[in-house]
């Protein structure tokens, strides 16, 4: 068969779009088509209004019937847009889609250089006859179909963990929670009252809780940890470690939800854990009602916002002001100081918050990173940015807003899982606004302060988030990821010293040494960067729809050789 | 005077390689915001820059284009995790052999991201202007410099070559992880090994070029290649060593020496 196809006669067909006058209005479509009929294996052009529209597609396909097309070549936009149109549309014409090459004269040419169409022109020419040498060097190749397990599991049993997981046991899928401490519940279990609402956290959190218990499909893991992880999307193999005892599941996608950490504040504005707290240490002392001091400080963003943490922690200003009037609910003759360098109280809510603490009598002062606040026995003094002056202002309680931080083993997580950590050691999303809730790698989905510091209410969006981007897999049965992956080709394998460079490099574990001591790349892994290939120390590997063969053509092409 | 008119009105001829996902992503953005930068460059899109080859910008300057930009995504925003790095360490490998013939200047590497539209237009009119500065390659035109076209060969067959590729390969690994030893090398010193490396296989390639045209002595490779002929002798004995150069006869005391 392969024999057969590399004696074909190549005929590439070259389609030149106008996009209206976005291309055709700078430079001559028609003669460019025309000219680029003369480039090696280019067996028919045209020139199309818009090759997108129905008729250019249409024209595409009669064009591939009546002069034997076996490469489509498209100059138009940007295959970022419009490869997938076009791949399915030569499809529909008989061909394979990966036959299809795109050549970008729009948005890297006519738009860009609208003041020199001549110039733009020869650009385009170059560019087609680019396109047209790597056409010319295309092989078919299969969409790879993968069969998908119907079960999840979440790893963490917050609250983002645990919507989550309800969300998608309510769809039916089999799912699983690994806790890592003795409970479900996560951070809420320490909390007292939840803003803006003062909702009992406990009580929340039981709530939540008793629903994940009474669930069906859903089984709680907990006092575990994830020790390995292997396989792909649709198909992974996950060992558990419970107080020593090994457990295997296997599932089809997989959630990380597994919160932030508290800071360690020693060292920070004196803290001592006494009469210098944190807002988390304050908590208890508030559900009990045991709080002796009359005079209570907070400061805000102490540990954040700064050089080592430049991050703001977002939770940090609406706990100060929760606190603050819990403490004037249990004693309006408390005096409350809040220090500050930015409020953020986002929302209505969140505001209306701020000026009921205001009613309340809550002080606040602004004070700058360059003068920080200086703690001391039983006074702060503050330099008032408001005033322009130094303030003392005496305490018997000094409340630290520090910053929730990533967890100290999102590192060993993250490399079990192949996804990347951002600079804070927070977990680091596909794409912040396009795919905020996936990772980069399919079949693994992000939600809660994992990623960054936030509050319950998003907490529980993006538990639904990710369940329901992981519910896009799990409710197919099969399904198709890319076919353009590396490979050891049974011509190479002589190629092969066997010195495992591609095993080191590959950013997915797509390649291992198979049981015949041979490279083998898992090809639903692979996500065809060529990295593996790029680097084999010998050649041997090849990256499909970007071999050297096909790029170095594009260089000939250019260059000539 | 043809020359002084050349320069006046040369136009760079270059190359871009961008990766899909940022700096491909970038240069569609700064069309879509109609940013006007200079025509010279034609672009190759690859999937992550850690996908270029050395060999892709070697030959591409052989061919006499006069500049070429590989372009990815910014360090720790690499949408294969960490490409970018990899393409960091065949980058400056790359540069290092170029800088043996002065065309080091002329390959650049530089992140985009999808939403810099504004500094895609701002770092390709940037390197259009600076290799305009440079003038055209001497590789470029109906002659280019023969001499320095045979070391870029070598150049080019030596990026390739077993060698170099298992230590840039193996760079990252070596030193940013511990062996199974607990030891990790430090970067400053296996840059030092690197560098050796490179100096040899430059040399050892040069060789075994000038061999593949006509077999000749040591001392003959020493005048052609204005090398130290002891210097020549080891290489030679090492190309032997791995079967890529043999005797072909011996005149006298004096062994030939042809490429296999």
């Amino acid at each position: 068969m392969s024999e057969e196809r590399n004696e074909e006669e190549i005929r590439v067909g070259v389609f030149v779009c106008h996009c209206g006058s976005n291309i055709g209005g700078v430079i001559d479509c028609k003669k460019l088509a025309e000219e680029v009929r003369n480039f090696p294996d280019v067996a028919y052009t045209e020139d199309n209004l818009y090759t997108c529209s129905e008729n250019g597609l249409a024209a595409i396909k009669k064009a591939v019937e009546e002069h034997k097309l076996n490469r489509v070549v498209v100059a138009s936009c940007t295959p970022r847009t419009h490869e997938p149109l076009f791949r399915e549309c030569i499809s529909e014409a008989g061909l394979n889609p990966y036959l299809f090459n795109f050549v970008n004269i729009r948005d890297q040419c006519t738009w860009v250089h609208m003041k020199h169409p001549e110039e733009a022109y020869d650009k385009a020419k170059d560019l087609i006859k680019m396109g047209a040498a790597k056409a010319v060097k295309l092989e078919p190749l299969d969409m790879i179909m993968v069969n998908i397990n119907p079960a999840a599991l979440v790893i963490g049993g917050g609250v983002a963990g645990m919507s989550a997981a309800l969300s998608l046991s309510r769809q039916g899928f089999k799912t699983y929670i690994v806790e890592k401490e003795d409970k479900l519940g996560g951070r809420l279990n320490s909390l007292h009252k939840l803003f803006p609402y003062d909702i009992e956290a406990t009580e929340f959190v039981g709530k939540i809780i008793n629903n994940v218990k009474n669930a069906q499909n859903l089984e709680v893991i907990t006092s575990s940890r994830v020790i390995n992880i292997e396989g792909f999307i649709g198909n992974y193999e996950v060992e558990i470690d419970q107080n020593g005892n090994i457990r295997k599941l296997e599932v089809g996608a997989i959630i990380v939800a597994v919160g932030s950490s508290l800071l360690n504040p020693q060292g920070l504005f004196g803290y001592d854990g006494i009469k210098r707290i944190t807002q988390y240490e304050l908590e208890p002392k508030l559900k009990n009602k045991d709080l002796k001091a009359k005079e209570v400080v907070m400061i805000q963003c102490a540990g954040s916002r700064n050089d080592e943490r430049p991050y703001c922690s977002s939770v940090c200003c609406m706990t100060a002001l929760k606190n603050a009037l819990t403490i004037k609910e249990l004693n309006p003759d408390i005096h409350v100081t809040i220090l500050f360098r930015d409020l953020y109280t986002p929302g209505t809510s969140y505001e209306e918050y701020y000026r009921k603490a205001r009613e309340q009598g809550v002080l606040f002062v602004k004070y700058d990173e360059d003068r920080m606040p200086n703690v001391e026995e039983n006074q702060v003094k503050v330099f008032n940015e408001y005033i322009g002056d130094e303030m003392i202002i005496a305490y018997d309680l000094l409340v630290l807003s520090t910053p929730l931080v990533a967890n100290s083993d999102n590192k060993d997580l993250a490399q079990l899982l192949k996804v990347p950590l951002e600079a804070n050691g927070f977990f680091l999303e596909a794409h912040v606004k396009l795919r905020p809730n996936d990772f980069a790698t399919d079949g693994v989905y992000i939600g809660g302060s994992a990623k960054w510091p936030v509050d319950i209410t998003e907490t529980i969006s993006q538990g639904y988030a990710a369940a329901s981007r992981a519910s896009t897999i799990l409710s197919h049965e099969t399904i198709e990821v890319e076919g353009a992956t590396s490979i050891l080709p049974e011509y190479n394998k002589s190629l092969c010293t066997g010195c495992e460079v591609c095993i080191k490099v590959c950013p997915y574990n797509a390649i291992k040494k198979n049981e015949n001591d041979e490279i083998e790349i898992i090809q639903a892994l692979c996500k065809g960067c060529g990295l593996c290939a790029a680097t084999c120390t010998n050649k041997a590997l090849v990256i499909r729809h970007f071999t050297d063969d096909q790029i170095l053509s594009e260089i000939y092409a250019y260059g000539g050789e | 005077m043809r020359m002084e008119e050349n320069r006046v009105s040369f136009e760079p001829k270059l190359l871009g390689f961008l990766c899909n996902w940022c700096s491909y992503a970038g240069a569609d953005l700064a069309g879509v915001s109609r940013i006007q930068y200079p025509p010279n460059m034609r672009v190759i899109r690859v999937m992550c820059s850690g996908r270029v080859d050395p060999e892709f910008v070697i030959q591409a300057l052989e061919l006499g284009i006069d500049g070429v930009y590989v372009m990815g995504c910014h360090i720790g925003d690499c949408h294969y995790l960490d490409g970018n790095y990899e393409a960091i360490r065949k980058f400056d490998m790359t540069k290092k052999f170029l800088s043996f013939v002065g065309l080091d200047n002329r390959i650049r590497l530089d992140w985009v991201s999808a939403s810099e539209g504004v500094r895609f237009g701002e770092v390709v009119s940037k390197f259009v202007e600076d290799i305009k500065a440079l003038g055209p390659s001497p590789l470029s035109g109906d002659t280019p410099d023969q001499e320095l076209l045979e070391k870029v060969k070598a150049i080019r067959e030596a990026v390739s070559s077993n060698r170099m590729r298992a230590l840039v390969g193996r760079q990252r690994k070596i030193t940013e992880e511990e062996n199974v030893y607990g030891e990790k090398v430090p970067e400053e010193e296996f840059d030092v090994l690197m560098d050796q490396a490179i100096k040899e296989e430059y040399d050892r390639h040069r060789i075994l070029l000038a061999l593949e045209k006509d077999s000749k002595s040591v001392k003959d490779l020493g005048i052609e290649l204005n090398l130290d002929p002891s210097i020549v002798l080891e290489h030679t004995l090492t190309l032997k060593s791995r079967s890529q150069v043999d005797f072909q006869k011996i005149i006298g005391n004096t062994p030939i020496f042809m490429r296999i």
